[in-house]
C-alpha cells in the first residue's frame, strides 16, 4: 500500500476515476443540451452535503439522494413544458443558496464549505477513493449497458419507440448517472465545477471525432491530461487544484477550437 | 389478418383532442397514404401507430412481432454529436457491412457509408433514413413526410424509391403526405384525415368525395387536376394550397 500513502497518487487516481465516467457521460450532457441540467444537479449537491452533516451520516449518501432528487424534478418538469432555462435558473442557484444558509445553520461542526465548492483533491484518503471508484465503475458500467438504446433516444424519440426503447426510461438512465457522477465529483473538483468536467473535454474532444465512441474515447484522454497537468500546475504554482484541473481543460478546448478554425470545417 | 388494426382510436394531447373515433387497418403489401390540413392529428397517428403516443382509449392492434421501420418527419442532429452514416445504421442494433451495403443500395444511398450525417444533402439525409428502417426487414414502413425540405424532383425520385422498395420486400407503406399529386399517383388507398376519418378508399374515390374537397378545394376535379397542373410548375412550393390560390 505503499503507493496509495502518497498523496499525490491518491489525487491522481481520484481524478482519473471521476474523469472515467464524467468523460463519457459529458458526452450526451453535450449531445443532448443539458449543461445546465447538470449544473442544477451540481448545485443541489451542497444542500445534500448541509443534511448529511446535519443527520451526521455520509456525505457521499447525502449528495446522491438530493442530486437524485433534484435530478428526477428537473427531468420530469421538463417532459410537461416549461421554459427549460428559466426553470433551471431557478432551481440550480436557489438549491445552492438553501444549501449555503443551511450549512451556516450547523453548530458545532465546522463545515470547511470550500471544499466542497471548489473540492479537496489533495486531500483523498482510501476510503474516499474506493467510493469513487466504486461511483465510477458504476456509471460506466450503465453507459455500457445503455449505449445503443441512449443514443438512439438522444438522436430522436420517435426513432426510440419504434425500436421499442422507451426514451424515458433511457431518460432516468441518463438522470441517475449524472447524480452519481455529481456524489462522486463533489470531493474532486466540488459542486460549482463539475459541470466543467462534464462538458470541457467532451467539447474539446468534438472536432477529433467521427463517431460517439470515439468522442467519448477522446474526452476521456482529454480528461485524464487535465487532471495530470491540473495537478502537476498545482505543485508548481501551489493553486488551488480543482480550479487548476479546469483551467487545463479549458486551455486544451482553447487548443482544439484553434485545430478546428485551421482544419476548416469539413467536419462540420 | 392485417398488419395493424386500430379500433375506436381517441388521443388527447394537452387536454385537446387531436384524434377521435379513429377505425383503421392496414394490410400486408398495400400503400396506405394519409392526408389532411395541418394539425389534422395526421402525425398523431402515426406516432400512436410506432407506440411513441398513448391512446386515450380504443385500442391499437399489432401483428405479434411485426417488423416495423420508421422514417421520421425531421431527424435534427445536434451539431455536437459526430456520427457517420455507417454507425447510424448500427443504432439501435448492430448489423453486418453487408447487411448495411445492401439497406443503402436499396434505399438509393450506396457510395455514402463514410459520410458524416450532418454533411448530407436533404436528399441524401432521407434515403439513410429509408435505408434504416429497411434494415429490420419491414413488414410495415411507416414514413412522416419523409420528403419535406426536398424540391419537387427529389421528392418524386423519393417516392419512386419507395415504391420500388414495396415492390422488392413485399412490405405495406403507410405514409403521410402533403404532395396530393404524387399521393394519387402511387397509392392503393388513401385516408382524408381532420381529427377523425373524413373518407378512405382509392384515391379517385376519394379525390371526388365531398368530404375531401371540402378540405382540399373543389378546384377542377381536386388533386388529379393539380397533377396536371403542376408540370407548367417548377419554381418552389410549400403546399398544394398554394397552387390551387393561383388557379
Amino acid at each position: 500500500m505503499t503507493l496509495l500513502d502518497d498523496f499525490l497518487v491518491r489525487a491522481t487516481l481520484a481524478g482519473l476515476g471521476l474523469v472515467m465516467a464524467a468523460a463519457p457521460l459529458g458526452c450526451f450532457v453535450v449531445w443532448r443540451r443539458m449543461a445546465y441540467f447538470g449544473d442544477a444537479t451540481a448545485h443541489a449537491a451542497i444542500l445534500g452535503v448541509a443534511l448529511a452533516l446535519a443527520f451526521d451520516t455520509s456525505v457521499f449518501g447525502g449528495v446522491l439522494v438530493v442530486s437524485l432528487l433534484m435530478a428526477f424534478t428537473v427531468s420530469t418538469l421538463s417532459n410537461r413544458g416549461y421554459a427549460m432555462d428559466t426553470l433551471l435558473g431557478v432551481m440550480a442557484h436557489s438549491a445552492l443558496a438553501f444549501g449555503l444558509v443551511a450549512v451556516s445553520f450547523l453548530q458545532g461542526v465546522r463545515v470547511d464549505l470550500m471544499a466542497y465548492l471548489f473540492g479537496d483533491i489533495l486531500a483523498v484518503g482510501i476510503a474516499d477513493l474506493a467510493v469513487i471508484w466504486g461511483g465510477a465503475a458504476l456509471v460506466i458500467a450503465l453507459l455500457w449497458w445503455r449505449w445503443s438504446a441512449l443514443l438512439t433516444a438522444t438522436l430522436n424519440p420517435d426513432l426510440a419507440y419504434a425500436a421499442g426503447i422507451d426514451p424515458r426510461r433511457e431518460q432516468l438512465v441518463l438522470t441517475l448517472a449524472l447524480a452519481l457522477v455529481v456524489a462522486v465529483a463533489i470531493k474532486v473538483v466540488g459542486v460549482l465545477l463539475i459541470a466543467a468536467m462534464l462538458i470541457v473535454p467532451a467539447a474539446t474532444a468534438r472536432p477529433f471525432a467521427g463517431t460517439p465512441e470515439r468522442m467519448a474515447l477522446a474526452a476521456t484522454i482529454i480528461g485524464a491530461v487535465s487532471v495530470i497537468g491540473g495537478l502537476q500546475a498545482s505543485l508548481v504554482w501551489d493553486s488551488p487544484t480543482g480550479p487548476s484541473i479546469v483551467c487545463v481543460a479549458a486551455i486544451l478546448f482553447v487548443l482544439s477550437s484553434a485545430v478546428r478554425g485551421l482544419l476548416g470545417n469539413s467536419r462540420g | 389478418m392485417s398488419l395493424v388494426e386500430i379500433s375506436g382510436l381517441n388521443v388527447q394531447l394537452g387536454g385537446n383532442t387531436v384524434l377521435h373515433h379513429v377505425n383503421l387497418h392496414i394490410n400486408a403489401g398495400e400503400i396506405v397514404t394519409i392526408v389532411g390540413p395541418n394539425g389534422s392529428g395526421k402525425s398523431t397517428l402515426l406516432r400512436a401507430i410506432i407506440g411513441a403516443v398513448q391512446p386515450s382509449s380504443g385500442t391499437i392492434t399489432r401483428k405479434p412481432g411485426l417488423r416495423l421501420g420508421y422514417v421520421p418527419q425531421k431527424l435534427h442532429i445536434d451539431p455536437t454529436l459526430p456520427m457517420t452514416v455507417r454507425r447510424f445504421l448500427d443504432l439501435p442494433i448492430r448489423v453486418s457491412d453487408a447487411t448495411a451495403e445492401a439497406a443503402l443500395a436499396d434505399a438509393g444511398a450506396g457510395a455514402l457509408t463514410g459520410r458524416q450525417m450532418s454533411g448530407l444533402s436533404g436528399g441524401q439525409f432521407q434515403r439513410v433514413l429509408l435505408a434504416r428502417a429497411l434494415l429490420s426487414r419491414p413488414e410495415l414502413l411507416v414514413l412522416d413526410e419523409a420528403t419535406q425540405g426536398l424540391d419537387q424532383p427529389g421528392s418524386a425520385a423519393f417516392y419512386q424509391k419507395i415504391a420500388d422498395v414495396r415492390d422488392h420486400l413485399g412490405c405495406a407503406v403507410l405514409m403521410v403526405s402533403h404532395e396530393l399529386h404524387v399521393v394519387m399517383a402511387a397509392s392503393d388507398r388513401v385516408i382524408c384525415l381532420n381529427g377523425h376519418i373524413c373518407c378512405q378508399g382509392e384515391p379517385e374515390h376519394v379525390a371526388s368525395a365531398p368530404e375531401y374537397r371540402a378540405l382540399f378545394g373543389t378546384g377542377t376535379g381536386g388533386a388529379l387536376a393539380l397533377y396536371r397542373h403542376e408540370h407548367g410548375h417548377n419554381h418552389d412550393h410549400d403546399h398544394d394550397h398554394d397552387h390551387e390560390a393561383a388557379e
